[in-house]
């Protein structure tokens, strides 16, 4: 097993400031959510079988284990307005699916929680990688996701335009499930084709979010090329996924870069985007996520109890936990695994690091399909 | 512990992913092996033609030098092994720690890869049907007075190599003389042929630019295919049927080896039971060119029971045993899926198991973490029965009555098949036989290999293309 060296600790205050805020948030969101004139269907007829008020006996984070375990199947299916709060009455409304290469996908409605999310990500990137006014490309999943939305809006808060191409992952993964490995090829050659193309037609691209198995082929074609990343103008990067390795990481930097600056995050539709903690050679490339507190908490939990904490550094199921005013989601079981880490100077809460698909369920994940 | 690097053309680069090779009955880590990835691999083929370049600057007569002192070093030299060294006996210890292989057998196995880098020589005389090896280095020459040019077809050969018989590498011993770099990727239980090969290559004098190791999971297998214009993969049925007309690919995978007794012969069929049982026996049943299956038109039940109590009494003894002839099974809840299986094929009408009345117990024998499972013999009544194609990975035989006139109709794919017949009009028709890839007539144990004559395709024909050539000199 890899031994890291650990990050510095957040001073024990800010920690505690972190979490009374997080607990007044949490008063804030049940409020608004059972509230009858501000909540969603969804949760004001659940409050009606609960048997008790969670306005009067939800006082902070730790309480809200009381709700139990946020089942998968909620989501997956409509009416999908059951989710919209009636406080949000009359504003337009965005759906946004993840999964559902078969089946029904889960669903998540927006409002202004992709833009809000990506407003407070964009103030985690340093500006001498990811220049204010500068352009980005969005070579990732498209479609009914919600980072073609998210990522452009990123680009324009930060004054620039963003250029994206087509990514259909639930072809994808079909592509691999079916063993057509030449037609994937073909398809990942195609959205290369197009960001290569976009790249090279003048339009002063400098950030690209893309995914780690994209950046990897985008790199490979432009040194084919005789060029690189950087020379192909690119000065930052945003990545994610459980592709992300800390070898990944390491792979990246060392060969495929050129110096282009890269900083890994995870993310999904139904928790927003966390950040991460600076990883480099010092940490050998270690990745440790933080969520974007109060507005969604990852908890590390045990595989065969939920509602227990692991020990820092020990291993356990992702609990994702969103508080927003357009969706609240108490105690969801991801389908990743990770380790706990401990709160740090950025981020003053547990983060996650190593994280992979949920071992019960690896051998059915298709990862790295994008 | 010891731990393995990939090799990156030589070069050692320590991953920050590693997988643990473990010992197969206690589950002791015996090694960390670095993780590669498909993209590494990707970057470092952008650099495959150095391999070739750095190998056709040494003259091949001088490259088939370096492999035979090669073969010295990995039989007797105590060689690198990842951050440590490694002597002979250190070697053959590990190997069947981690495939389950008793020692004797690993022994066996290094013997014949000792004997093939040896032999090389008259083993690339034979595949290149007596080419000057020049022509190779040169790309043209001529031969009988006739020009021949022959295309390197790849600077590489891509291996996708197994885990459980380490005898299938003196199929890729060639590729280094014939001035073809290699891209390893070694089975997960099986590292230790390919890196200490490298190592004795490397102090023999072969170039560190020519061989690259790519330890790893699925991914990397499908990377080294995808970056290496030929590869040899190893794997199960669905292996070859997925790589099935790709020419890229040459997929090896079960054999489903038979011996085949003819009508003029079935009678006297006592004559031939040592080479039944040792073709179904040798090396514990593990390799493709083993027999699954014994063919014939009468006499089967007495085939059979003959050879169940040959190997009725075939125990599990502890590895360094210097009688073990059994390996175990490494990986968790496949003996006992094989075992039930086997259950089931016997509850097909007119499939017997002669092993069971001569064996006392289960066919399934575990050992702590490991499971073996014991020398199995099962008679089939019709050729039409599913399992009298059935091939599982340890001594398990079906013999098949089935008239003569239909036999090879109904055999189906057949990677050795060993007939025992004088009948002309038959051999001539096995002559002729094109699901048949080997072929000994007469009482010749399908295992038995003769390594002057190509497996599974020549080697030298899927590396190189005969083409036209011209050439006229200029003003």
């Amino acid at each position: 097993m890899q031994v890291y060296p650990s990050p510095p600790v957040a001073p024990i205050e800010r920690v505690a400031q972190a979490r009374a805020g997080l607990d007044a948030w949490v008063r804030e969101v049940v409020d608004w959510h059972f509230d009858p004139a501000s909540g969603c269907r969804f949760w004001l007829e659940r409050a009606r079988t609960l048997g008790w008020d969670p306005r009067r006996e939800i006082a902070g984070f730790g309480d809200l284990r009381r709700f139990g375990q946020f089942e998968d199947a909620w989501l997956r299916g409509g009416p999908v307005e059951r989710f919209v709060p009636r406080g949000l009455a009359g504003k337009p409304v965005f759906v946004f699916e993840t999964g559902g290469t078969t089946g029904i996908p889960k669903t998540r409605i927006n409002v202004d929680d992709f833009r809000v999310d990506y407003e407070l990500f964009s103030a985690t990137l340093p500006d001498e990688h990811f220049p204010r006014g500068a352009n980005w490309l969005m070579l990732g999943p498209s479609g009914p996701r919600r980072l073609r939305l998210a990522v452009e809006h990123l680009a324009q808060y930060r004054g620039g335009i963003c250029f994206s191409v087509d990514l259909d992952p639930r072809w994808v993964i079909k592509l691999i499930q079916k063993g057509w490995s030449e037609q994937l090829q073909a398809y990942k050659d195609h959205v290369i084709d197009q960001a290569v193309t976009t790249l090279s037609a003048n339009h002063d691209i400098r950030c690209l979010f893309t995914t780690p198995k994209l950046l990897e082929a985008l790199a490979l074609r432009l040194e084919s090329m005789g060029t690189t990343i950087r020379k192909a103008g690119i000065t930052g990067i945003f990545s994610g996924g459980t592709e992300f390795t800390p070898q990944w990481n390491r792979f990246a930097h060392e060969e495929l870069l050129d110096g282009a600056y890269m900083t890994p995050t995870y993310g999904n539709t139904l928790m927003g985007l966390a950040g991460s903690a600076p990883s480099g050679p010092h940490n050998l490339y270690k990745i440790t996520y933080y969520a974007p507190q109060p507005r969604a908490v990852i908890e590390v939990v045990g595989f065969d109890d939920p509602d227990r904490l692991v020990e820092y550094g020990g291993a356990g199921r992702v609990r994702l936990t969103t508080l927003t005013k357009e969706f609240f989601m108490p105690g969801f079981l991801e389908r990743d695994e990770g380790e706990r880490e401990p709160p740090c100077e950025q981020y003053p809460w547990d983060g996650v690091s190593g994280v992979r698909p949920y071992h019960a369920f690896a051998a059915t994940t298709t990862v790295g399909v994008y | 512990m010891l731990t393995l690097p990939v090799l990156r053309w030589g070069e050692p680069y320590e991953s920050l992913e590693a997988d643990e090779v473990v010992h197969f009955a206690t589950g002791e880590p015996i090694a960390r092996v670095s993780r590669a990835s498909g993209g590494l691999i990707q970057r470092d083929l952008r650099k495959a033609a150095r391999a070739r370049a750095a190998l056709c600057a040494i003259p091949i007569d001088e490259l088939i030098a370096r492999a035979g002192r090669a073969g010295e070093l990995y039989m007797h030299a105590t060689l690198p092994m990842g951050d440590r060294t490694q002597s002979p006996d250190a070697f053959v210890h590990a190997q069947s720690a981690s495939t389950g292989l008793p020692e004797r057998m690993c022994r066996a196995n290094m013997k014949k890869n000792a004997f093939v880098l040896a032999e090389m020589r008259r083993i690339l005389t034979a595949l290149t049907r007596g080419l000057d090896f020049d022509v190779l280095t040169r790309g043209h020459g001529e031969e009988r007075q006739v020009p021949v040019s022959y295309q390197a077809q790849s600077p590489v050969l891509g291996l996708v190599l197994p885990s459980n018989s380490p005898g299938v590498h003196t199929l890729w011993m060639p590729i280094v003389p014939l001035q073809v770099g290699l891209v390893l990727k070694p089975g997960p239980q099986e590292p230790w042929t390919p890196y200490r090969m490298a190592a004795a290559f490397f102090e023999a004098g072969i170039p560190r630019e020519a061989i690259a190791i790519y330890p790893g999971q699925a991914e990397v297998g499908a990377a080294v295919v995808d970056s290496c214009p030929r590869s040899l993969v190893f794997g199960g049925q669905a292996t070859v049927d997925r790589y099935r007309g790709n020419p890229r690919v040459q997929a090896h995978g079960p054999g489903f080896s038979k011996i085949l007794i003819g009508d003029d012969q079935v009678d006297d069929w006592e004559r031939h039971l040592d080479v039944m049982v040792e073709s179904v026996f040798a090396n514990s049943g593990r390799s493709c060119i083993n027999c699954s299956g014994i063919w014939a038109s009468r006499h089967t039940k007495a085939i059979a029971d003959a050879i169940a109590r040959r190997l009725a009494g075939v125990r599990p003894l502890p590895p360094e045993h210097p009688e073990a002839a059994l390996a175990a099974f490494t990986v968790p809840g496949v003996a006992e899926a094989i075992s039930a299986a086997i259950d089931r094929d016997t509850q097909a009408p007119g499939v017997t198991d002669l092993t069971a009345a001569h064996r006392e117990g289960s066919r399934l024998v575990t050992e702590g973490r490991a499971a073996y499972l014991l020398p199995t013999v099962l008679h089939a009544s019709s050729p039409g029965a599913a399992v009298a194609t059935q091939e599982y990975m340890f001594p398990f035989v079906t013999v098949v009555e089935c008239p003569q006139a239909k036999m090879l109709e109904a055999i189906g794919p057949t990677l050795v098949c060993t007939a025992i017949t004088c009948q002309e009009e038959f051999r001539r028709q096995l002559l002729d036989a094109v699901h048949i890839d080997r072929l000994n007539l007469g009482p010749v144990p399908t295992t038995q290999l003769n390594w002057l004559q190509p497996h599974e395709g020549n080697i030298v024909d899927f590396l190189f293309r005969a083409r036209a050539f011209q050439s006229a000199p200029l003003a």
